[in-house]
């Protein structure tokens, strides 16, 4: 095997545009997850992420409806297209997290959610005769919403991101950020960022999973940037003869794609315009795999107990066994 | 692939954007991960030796691959597979071709197709054990499966001979074959023309399924549409450079004039190249991926009596089925094993039968030696006795006559003593 010079040209380049027409035929799929105490914005900031009416803001139940005492999980799914580019975009809306009085184990709905699916597509995976294109409802990023305190992360806070951190990526971010100074901001980011390393939380983008040096680069400015405070709103306002996006308060408009203003922008580029291939990958290459070797090694210790040592190719011993039986 | 699509549809309002949201750079950022991970396509030709299938490959992907000419005397089919690094701009391929060594050239050519089809299991085989594995890396997998194969034909002008027919049939659901008329420059322009027909209709009459060229994207389908009735490629080999003009040209130079490879009169070259290379070489992947392999995939599962559904037409879990062959297979163990041990008892009964019946015989031989001896024995003591008693017998006679004769002395001597007195 060697390198070889190529005499002229061959086409190998045109591998790159069937490449490309062949994923905008089929299309992308994209599983947001937004976590979060209600009234932090968390629909409205979908809705600005992806310009379009994605979530129904949930309504403030009136003092008769009790608040629910349990964590529901609602997905909705959406076909969005840009420019060719067709995307199935589900946003899974988690109203309950962190409302009740007593939070103990209200992350439990969303790990077996996520868990779920991951079990889904890993039978799909093992049937014998397959779908051409598994359905992927894996849960690719979960967006965990921070109230802007100014202090530190809170217990509730600590425990969810440490328990999801280690199944889904997580990207945290400060929600309302406009009732922060750049001052206070900056102090609430670095101690956050303190905690999450205090805690051994790991956050997306993983340090571990930098492929090579220019990722590493690209990653360290995003570290640095983690959470990223935003403002969400889908109200437009004339601004020096332009319309922006933008909250009009009496003391100024806040306009939430200005980087000046709030962060919004690099959370946008970060989610949808840089890293969504990235989530994606590191969801399959990564998360999954951790959850099948999990899943695969546990029904191989389950076996009756004949064998002593839990087989770590379980599969592929008994398979070749068998073809020597 | 459209139909997947249509379900969505049917599951998910579609929405429209008040805006620019971003990511329609989807495409692009995939296809720029790829290009950091670079590309793998591997190429498998079969054709007899000396037909050019090392010369093709060379000036397909213009550069010199260092092949050896293999001599005709190969006893069976080889398969010699060689991986290089390509790169073209910004792309890597890793290319890997395997060239069939000895093909058509035996007395008995029956086993010749075996071994390729052998070949493309195996690797099938190795992916799907990786695939199967519970600790896998199918991101950093070497992918060894083959994309397409060109089966070179020889350009006798009249139609396909049998071991073409039975090796493409063998082939045609494991991989994307094509077909390519080789040498071409040595058929005229009318009789390639019947050739391509001749051979085309003995394809489809005998239920070869070639390679097509897909016909559902917009963009290409219309070339896709046009090759597909160039088909088989009639090509022309050469890396030599001959002056045409003020250009040099690959070309092939014989008295009566040059052969110019990159011709589209003289020869499908470029055609080729176009379909293989520039045009197809994704979806060539694809269907060996979703086609052949999830093919082959489903029968070996099938084979080790793996099911989806079992009697009852209920799913059946892939890990239950796996745990209830590992109690079959562990019982198996446990069955054989008990039987081992009872003919292993039974052996050794047997074997104590067979010593103790010697005993007994050795036993036998002894009281029966013992029998004769004491009989020697008496026989013996009487023999000593009537002896001992003649030697009595003879004694007491010996005492008796010397008694007497003692007797006789005496009275001789008494005689005598009488006499002395008379006087």
């Amino acid at each position: 095997m060697g390198g070889r010079d190529l005499f002229g040209y061959v086409g190998i380049e045109a591998v790159l545009d069937q490449m490309r027409r062949k994923t905008m035929k089929a299309g992308f799929e994209f599983n947001i997850m937004v976590v979060g105490q209600s009234g932090l914005g968390k629909s409205t900031l979908v809705n600005t992420l992806f310009k379009s009416k994605v979530s129904r803001k949930s309504c403030t139940p009136s003092y008769e409806e009790k608040i629910s005492r349990t964590v529901h999980l609602k997905s909705v799914s959406h076909i969005i297209e840009e420019k060719g580019v067709k995307m199935r975009l589900t946003v899974i809306d988690t109203p309950g997290f962190g409302d009740q009085i007593n939070n103990e184990n209200c992350w439990d709905p969303i790990v077996k959610y996520i868990n779920e699916q991951y079990e889904k597509y890993l039978t799909e995976e093992l049937h014998i005769t397959r779908k051409r294109r598994i359905p992927d409802t894996r849960v690719h990023c979960c967006v965990y919403f921070l109230p802007a305190t100014g202090h530190r992360l809170r217990p509730i806070d600590v425990e969810f991101m440490k328990r999801l951190g280690k199944i889904v990526s997580i990207v945290p971010v400060i929600a309302k950020a406009d009732t922060l100074t750049m001052d206070e901001r900056l102090d609430f980011k670095q101690r956050i960022r303190q905690d999450l390393q205090a805690s051994g939380i790991r956050v997306y983008p993983q340090k571990e999973y930098d492929e090579d040096v220019e990722d590493r680069i690209r990653n360290d400015k995003i570290r640095e940037n983690i959470p990223f405070a935003v403002v969400g709103t889908d109200k437009e306002h004339q601004v020096n003869g332009n319309k922006v996006l933008g909250r009009k308060t009496k003391w100024g408009i806040i306009e939430v794609e200005n980087v000046a203003h709030c962060e919004f922008a690099n959370l946008r580029d970060l989610l949808v315009r840089s890293h969504l291939q990235d989530l994606k990958d590191v969801t399959h290459y990564i998360h999954y795999e951790t959850y099948r070797v999990r899943r695969l090694n546990e029904s191989n210790a389950s076996v009756s107990g004949l064998s002593a040592l839990p087989l770590e190719n379980g599969i592929t011993e008994k398979y070749e066994a068998q073809s020597q039986l | 692939m459209t139909d997947t699509i249509i379900l969505y549809i049917q599951n998910a309002r579609p929405l429209s954007l008040s805006g620019h949201v971003g990511f329609d750079s989807l495409p692009d950022q995939l296809v720029n991960k790829s290009t950091s991970q670079g590309f793998c396509f591997n190429i498998l030709c079969i054709g007899e030796t000396g037909i050019g299938k090392s010369t093709l490959m060379d000036t397909l992907f213009n550069t010199n691959f260092e092949n050896f000419e293999s001599s005709h005397f190969e006893p069976r089919v080889k398969l010699r597979a060689q991986t290089y690094d390509l790169q073209e701009s910004n792309v890597r391929l890793k290319l890997t071709i395997v060239n069939t060594v000895g093909f058509g050239d035996q007395m008995n050519k029956q086993e010749s197709y075996q071994h390729v089809v052998d070949y493309i299991d195996t690797q099938f085989e190795s992916y799907l054990q990786e695939e199967l594995k519970i600790k896998r890396s199918l991101h950093n997998y070497h992918d060894s499966r083959i994309h397409a194969c060109l089966y070179f034909i020889a350009p006798s002008g009249h139609s396909l001979k049998s071991l073409d027919l039975v090796t493409m049939k063998k082939l045609d659901s494991k991989v994307n074959i094509i077909p390519v008329i080789a040498k071409a420059d040595t058929i005229s322009k009318s009789e390639l023309h019947k050739f391509k027909i001749k051979i085309m209709s003995e394809l489809v009459s005998n239920g070869v399924q070639i390679y097509q060229f897909p016909t559902d994207d917009e963009t290409v389908s219309k070339i896709n549409t046009a090759m597909n009735g160039h088909l088989p490629f009639a090509v022309v080999g050469s890396t030599e450079e001959v002056k045409i003009g003020n250009k040099m040209v690959k070309a092939r130079q014989y008295p009566w004039g040059v052969v110019q490879v990159e011709n589209e009169n003289h020869c499908d070259f470029v055609k080729l190249r176009e379909m293989l290379i520039c045009v197809n070489m994704e979806d060539l992947r694809e269907q060996t991926h979703t086609r052949h392999y999830e093919l082959y995939r489903r029968c070996k599962l099938e084979e080790m009596g793996f099911r989806d559904t079992d009697p009852e037409s209920k799913p059946v879990s892939l890990q239950e089925t796996y745990e209830a062959k590992r109690q079959e297979f562990l019982q198996e163990l446990q069955r054989r094993e008990e039987e081992m041990r009872q003919t292993f008892v039974q052996r050794v009964k047997e074997k104590e039968a067979e010593l103790k019946e010697a005993e007994r015989e050795l036993q036998g031989k002894f009281e029966q030696l013992k029998r004769l001896h004491m009989e020697e024995k008496s026989k013996l003591d009487e023999k000593r006795k009537s002896l001992e008693d003649e030697m009595s017998s003879f004694s007491k006679k010996k005492a008796a006559a010397e008694l007497l004769q003692g007797q006789a002395f005496t009275a001789n001597s008494n005689l005598k003593k009488d006499k002395d007195r008379k006087k």
